[in-house]
């Protein structure tokens, strides 16, 4: 099976690569009902922060997107000699989770409580919970592999058979363990959940968190994603012949793959009544399934346009509204040239749309939330960044796909996350 | 969930699904639970019938059992699977294929398979399911310890509340081989589903949720013991018994009451 369009050739697979387009007997069900969304109630963001291989906190994601500043560097990460370029985020290794919390040390963990530090997002936080009350502040938090470094440390370190005791600690080998460490590290206790759908992870946190506010479940929510870099991910991605040997070149005509980054970042969102000072909102989401393959997006980007179309009719908004679109954008053939397409059926060809990703790379579970701030940074800014390392467009692209970055005020931002699965979801932000 | 809650977060339940060792439906809980039957030891490995052959061979049981449950409760409510925004939640994923990693990994890691790579994803449920059923709707995969599948069901009521018309929840955990299972412990295969509907059905059983500090019900021991989503079976006892309400764990000392209506 060769799954790809016009010259791009994005994974040979045999038979045996696993779940190709399989309809099963309901699949004639007329899958493609119309999208019926209406619009919901604007949610404040009343405070934000993101921790990528750019530095700690917005100014440093601020000033490495206007200076056009690459985050990425050759592998220094795994000693094993993969030839890629990382997204790394320095300093993990020193950081310190503080003595109450170190039972939960993991890269991870570290990286969540390093980019809690920022932007004084745990005050914010604290302040949060002591405004509406801690079972009153869901937390919701995306990661697409939490802290399975850890639990590959382990089984490189297996002593007959069994962790190694300092290892053997019940609360990092667990998905959920990111969703409990921002608990226990904010003092928030309403609904906890982590969300685990891949690449669109920390997106999908926003259209939850939406949902509990607006059914009276919570009355805020700290939502965010944080995900390392491990041994999974780099030979995963380098399984699937994913990976560049070189920086990722986002929409290039020459892209040849990702590079994969680390970081975490952090919302909280709340009622606009609750934060008359907060100046942006979440306006819509939209999610959306592509029902075709678990690791190569539909070849039509059917369910990437299903979620922008979405995301903006509860945000009440036509397309031209838009000014900036972060795109997934993430430099694998397939998913670049099929993302321009849905984009340019949805948006008029005035649209500045970029990938982030050449500052970054692709930061996976957390790439929902980086590149949220990057389209809060649009917002309250006029910063709207390109495409960085890319030179030769590919001409299968529209003309809303831009490589040099501007500078002027917008009101609506848009921001894209797809994930392995066919898991799609975009956001839409504005400004108060 | 408190007094300030500006919805009331309820809905119908329309399906019920169920596979756990030994047990191959709803029905054959239901029957184990009254006395009238007991595990079929034939019952080991669920076949969904929306997978071909040879994808059922291929994908992790994990994604069997969950959408085994899944096309029941779907079935028995009579919707579409395509038609259904989905909700998959489980402790861990798939721990075979976490082991399978992490061994590979620290033995040749270039030898790690593509396969079960995409497979790995926490969301391998979901997409399988999707791309089974034609499934553009909204799906969702998460995890929360012991309390997953009360988030998942609080976030299926809450995208009723906001419009949709009927979501499909699943909650699903498998066992944990080798070393993972003094840090992940979670024993067989178990999966259960709901399709839950707004508003009321004459015929169906009503549920209203509320959150409160308590204690969780146990559920009754027999089936599905040791499984990280044991918990979920609380309600589905309590379904099976007519009970009236039942307690799920909801993060730290909360539980989730939810209280059924039995027309």
């Amino acid at each position: 099976m060769l799954i790809g369009r016009g010259r791009f050739i994005f994974i040979k697979t045999s038979d045996d690569m696993g779940c190709g387009y399989t309809p099963g007997p309901f699949a004639a069900a007329a899958a493609l009902s119309p999208p019926n969304r209406s619009r919901i109630a604007p949610l404040a963001i009343s405070a934000w922060t993101a921790t990528t291989a750019l530095g700690a906190g917005i100014d440093a994601q601020r000033s490495g997107l206007r200076d056009r500043r690459s985050g990425l560097r050759r592998n220094d990460f795994d000693t094993r000699g993969l030839d890629c370029w990382i997204g790394r985020v320095d300093g993990l290794e020193q950081e310190a989770l503080p003595a109450a919390l170190s039972t939960w040390d993991s890269r991870n963990h570290r990286l969540a409580w390093h980019a809690l530090q920022q932007d004084g997002f745990r005050d914010r936080v604290a302040a949060a919970v002591a405004r509406h009350g801690a079972a009153r502040v869901a937390v919701v938090m995306g990661t697409s592999t939490s802290s399975i470094g850890e639990t590959e440390l382990a089984y490189q370190a297996l002593a007959d058979g069994r962790f190694p005791p300092e290892l053997a600690r019940r609360q990092v080998h667990s998905p959920h363990a990111l969703g409990d460490f921002v608990a226990l590290a904010t003092g928030a206790a309403g609904p906890t959940m982590t969300i685990a759908t891949a690449c669109s992870s920390s997106a999908k946190v926003f259209a939850h968190a939406a949902r509990l506010i607006a059914a009276g479940v919570a009355d805020a929510a700290v939502v965010g994603g944080v995900d390392t870099l491990c041994g999974s991910v780099l030979y995963g991605f380098n399984a699937l012949q994913l990976v560049s040997a070189q920086p990722c070149r986002p929409f290039d005509r020459d892209r040849d793959g990702l590079s994969l980054g680390e970081a975490g970042g952090y919302a909280l969102i709340e009622r606009t009544a609750a934060a008359p000072e907060a100046t942006l909102r979440l306006l819509g989401y939209g999610e959306s399934s592509d029902a075709h393959h678990m690791s190569a997006p539909h070849p039509e980007g059917v369910g990437a346009e299903r979620a922008m179309r979405d995301a903006l009719a509860r945000a009440g908004l036509e397309p031209d509204a838009i000014g900036y679109l972060n795109l997934h954008g993430t430099s694998t053939p397939a998913n670049d040239s099929v993302e321009a397409q849905a984009v340019a059926r949805v948006f008029p060809a005035a649209l500045h749309a970029g990938s982030t990703k050449g500052w970054t790379g692709h930061t996976l579970g957390a790439a929902g939330i980086v590149e949220s701030v990057f389209a809060l940074i649009a917002l309250q800014d006029g910063l709207l960044p390109g495409t960085l390392n890319s030179h030769a467009p590919d001409p299968a692209c529209g003309p809303q796909i831009r490589f040099d970055n501007a500078q002027r005020p917008i009101v609506h931002a848009m921001n894209n996350a797809f994930g392995f699965g066919g898991n799609n979801c975009s956001l839409v932000f504005g400004r108060a | 969930m408190t007094a300030s809650a500006s919805i009331p977060l309820s809905a119908t339940i329309e399906g019920i699904g169920l596979w756990a060792d030994g047990v191959a439906d709803w029905d054959a809980f239901r029957a184990i639970r009254a006395g009238q039957a007991a595990r079929d030891p034939a019952i080991r490995r669920p076949a969904p019938a929306l997978l071909p052959a040879n994808e059922r061979r291929r994908a992790p049981d994990t994604v069997l059992v969950a959408l085994q449950a899944a096309q029941a409760a779907c079935t028995m409510a009579g919707r579409a699977p395509a038609t259904l925004s989905s909700v998959f939640a489980s402790t861990y994923g798939d721990l075979s294929i976490t082991d399978h990693l992490c061994e590979t990994l620290a033995r040749a890691p270039t030898e790690v398979s593509p396969t079960r790579f995409h497979n790995s994803v926490h969301n391998a449920a979901a997409g399988y399911w999707t791309i089974g059923t034609g499934a553009m709707q909204p799906a969702t995969a998460l995890s929360a310890g012991p309390a997953g599948f009360a988030m998942g069901l609080l976030d299926a009521l809450a995208q009723l509340a906001e419009g949709a018309e009927a979501v499909l929840l699943v909650g699903y955990d498998g066992p944990s081989p080798g070393p993972l299972h003094e840090v992940a412990p979670s024993a067989g295969l178990l999966g259960a589903a709901l399709v839950l509907a707004r508003g009321t059905a004459p015929g169906r059983v009503g549920i209203a949720v509320d959150s409160r500090a308590g204690v969780a019900t146990a559920p009754l021991p027999g089936i599905g013991d040791g499984n990280a989503s044991l918990p979920m079976l609380a309600l589905f006892d309590a379904l099976a018994a007519g009970a009236d309400q039942t307690l799920l764990p909801a993060g730290g000392d909360h539980v989730l009451r939810i209280g059924l209506h039995h027309d």
